[in-house]
């Protein structure tokens, strides 16, 4: 369970990131995170694992402060948390089990890791979750011989190998044509409820947060205006996140043609 | 058509330009006592040399093999060792890996004063400190490269792709994690290109390194130049320049590849 209390976040040119953000996710929640480009959905997912550090308030994941950790324990807790981003943030010159492998690093005292010792059950581990993505045929293949579809998922067999329990997704599909974002969005569904993940998206299209996740939060200007299931997000709620109703216009658009 | 119209409208700056050049040029002639009569004066002495100098002996060439092999291994081997320092230290001098802002300021300034000290000067004071022969040769090349790789080499870093250290970032990796698997990735092909650029500049510079007293050919070349020998210092320069263009060509065809 990851909870949110009184959190707030100002960066340092006084812009609000967050303000006074409370909530919790259960475990094994699919939540989509939706609102206008700076509206504050980047600096919720990361302040999660901590690459962004809130100004006030509390994040635990658990009963473990996420906020008040050490760096050592912030390094434990990021174990527990997979990321994906839009730009998928795969070593390119590497190969895929190399990328894939560098799930289990903060599992590795730091010499083991530089000299490549891995055990035999992480490269099955490694191997288990390209099968899973199926790319495991791409195993030896240089990352960046691969499509960006194919680069996204072999960016999940990376948090799968890291056998975290919150996979947060920054815009996973931003950068996909609609195919593979169907195919990406289904991938990290199918992780959700056979392996009960918590996944926490930031997505731009309401459609497929509401096609995919079990509960949506809208944000507007660092607040959360919205927390519901997809079927309480109607117009008038999309009206209050994006200040104007998409929906609607897009249905009238539809008539028109 | 007016002057001011056209792209000359502006000559009066540069003739101003043209003549601070031409007052400069003059100064500097009248403070360096610069004759060119001289030049000419002396010709006898310039037919006497050429004359020799176009003799080349190759029966001498045996003797400066050695010599020259040795220049190469100090290369290599000064290069090797000051790219090994180099590589480290350039991740101490990025604030991308270190996320200390006085610790990469105080490691730049550090090198930017190793960067300041000329070739031919880091070898004369190696040779004040070790003496005379190859090893400090090695010692000169090794500081030499040690100053130019690690500024490539930092300046690399700052340019990678940074989304691979957030994701090592986020899955618990440490700093020296990061490093080696996010950063070093990125950075190798270059690293073995700066590597081979240096090599060439070295056995270039190395050549000249014996004049201090730092062995190599470039004993040879200083003492048979001071016994004007010119047909031997022509045929030593000859085989400067024959192994200074084969490694130029083999490291840039290696070079080529790594891109």
């Amino acid at each position: 369970m990851i909870t949110f209390e009184h959190v707030s976040k100002i960066y340092s040119n006084g812009v609000k990131g967050l303000q006074d953000v409370n909530l919790t996710i259960g475990d094994g929640e699919f939540v989509s995170v939706i609102g206008l480009s700076g509206a504050g959905k980047s600096t919720f997912l990361r302040s999660i694992n901590r690459l962004n550090d809130v100004t006030e308030g509390e994040i635990r994941i658990g009963d473990q402060s996420v906020t008040k950790a050490g760096k050592k324990e912030l390094r434990a807790i990021r174990r527990r948390i997979g990321m994906i981003s839009q730009n998928f943030n795969l070593v390119k010159r590497s190969t895929v089990q190399k990328n894939v492998l560098s799930g289990r690093l903060g599992y590795y005292p730091t010499w083991k890791s530089i000299l490549g010792i891995f055990s035999k059950e992480d490269y099955q581990l490694a191997n288990d979750a390209l099968e899973r993505v199926g790319l495991l045929d791409k195993l030896h293949s240089r990352s960046d011989e691969l499509s960006g579809g194919q680069q996204q998922r072999v960016s999940i067999a990376r948090t799968l190998v890291q056998q975290a329990d919150i996979i947060l997704a920054d815009e996973p599909v931003a950068s996909l044509d609609p195919i593979t974002t169907q195919k990406i969005m289904g991938d990290l569904k199918q992780i959700n409820q056979t392996m009960g993940k918590t996944v926490i998206v930031n997505i731009h299209s309401v459609q497929l947060a509401k096609e995919f996740s079990s509960r949506i939060l809208g944000f507007k200007s660092g607040q959360v205006v919205f927390d519901g299931t997809p079927e309480e997000l109607t117009g008038e709620e999309l009206t209050r996140i994006y200040g104007r109703n998409i929906l609607e216009e897009k249905e009238g658009a539809e008539h028109e043609a | 058509m007016k002057l001011k119209d056209t792209i000359h409208f502006n000559w009066y700056r540069h003739l101003f330009v043209a003549v601070l050049i031409l007052i400069c040029l003059y100064a500097s002639v009248a403070v360096t006592d610069a004759d060119f009569g001289e030049v000419f004066g002396n010709v006898d002495q310039m037919t006497s040399f050429l004359s020799r100098f176009l003799k080349p002996d190759f029966t001498y060439i045996p003797q400066i093999v050695g010599p020259m092999i040795d220049t190469l291994k100090m290369s290599v081997v000064g290069t090797a060792a000051g790219v090994f320092f180099a590589v480290p230290v350039a991740f101490l001098a990025t604030t991308l890996v270190t996320g200390n802002k006085v610790l990469t300021s105080v490691v730049r300034i550090f090198l930017d004063i190793v960067r300041t000290i000329p070739n031919l000067l880091l070898a004369a004071l190696m040779v004040a400190i070790v003496g005379i022969g190859e090893f400090t040769g090695v010692l000169t090349i090794a500081v030499f490269t040690f100053g130019l790789v690690s500024q490539l080499v930092y300046e690399a870093i700052e340019t990678i792709d940074e989304g691979p250290v957030e994701a090592a970032e986020s899955v618990g990796a440490n700093k020296v994690q990061i490093a080696f698997w996010s950063v070093a990735p990125q950075i190798m092909s270059q690293v073995a290109g700066y590597t081979l650029y240096a090599l060439e500049v070295n056995v270039r510079a190395s050549t000249v390194l014996g004049y201090v007293g730092a062995g190599g050919i470039g004993v040879i070349l200083n003492s048979s130049l001071a016994l004007l020998q010119y047909d031997r210092v022509s045929v030593i320069i000859l085989m400067i320049l024959v192994v200074v263009a084969v490694v130029d060509a083999v490291s840039e065809a290696a070079r080529r590849r790594l891109s």
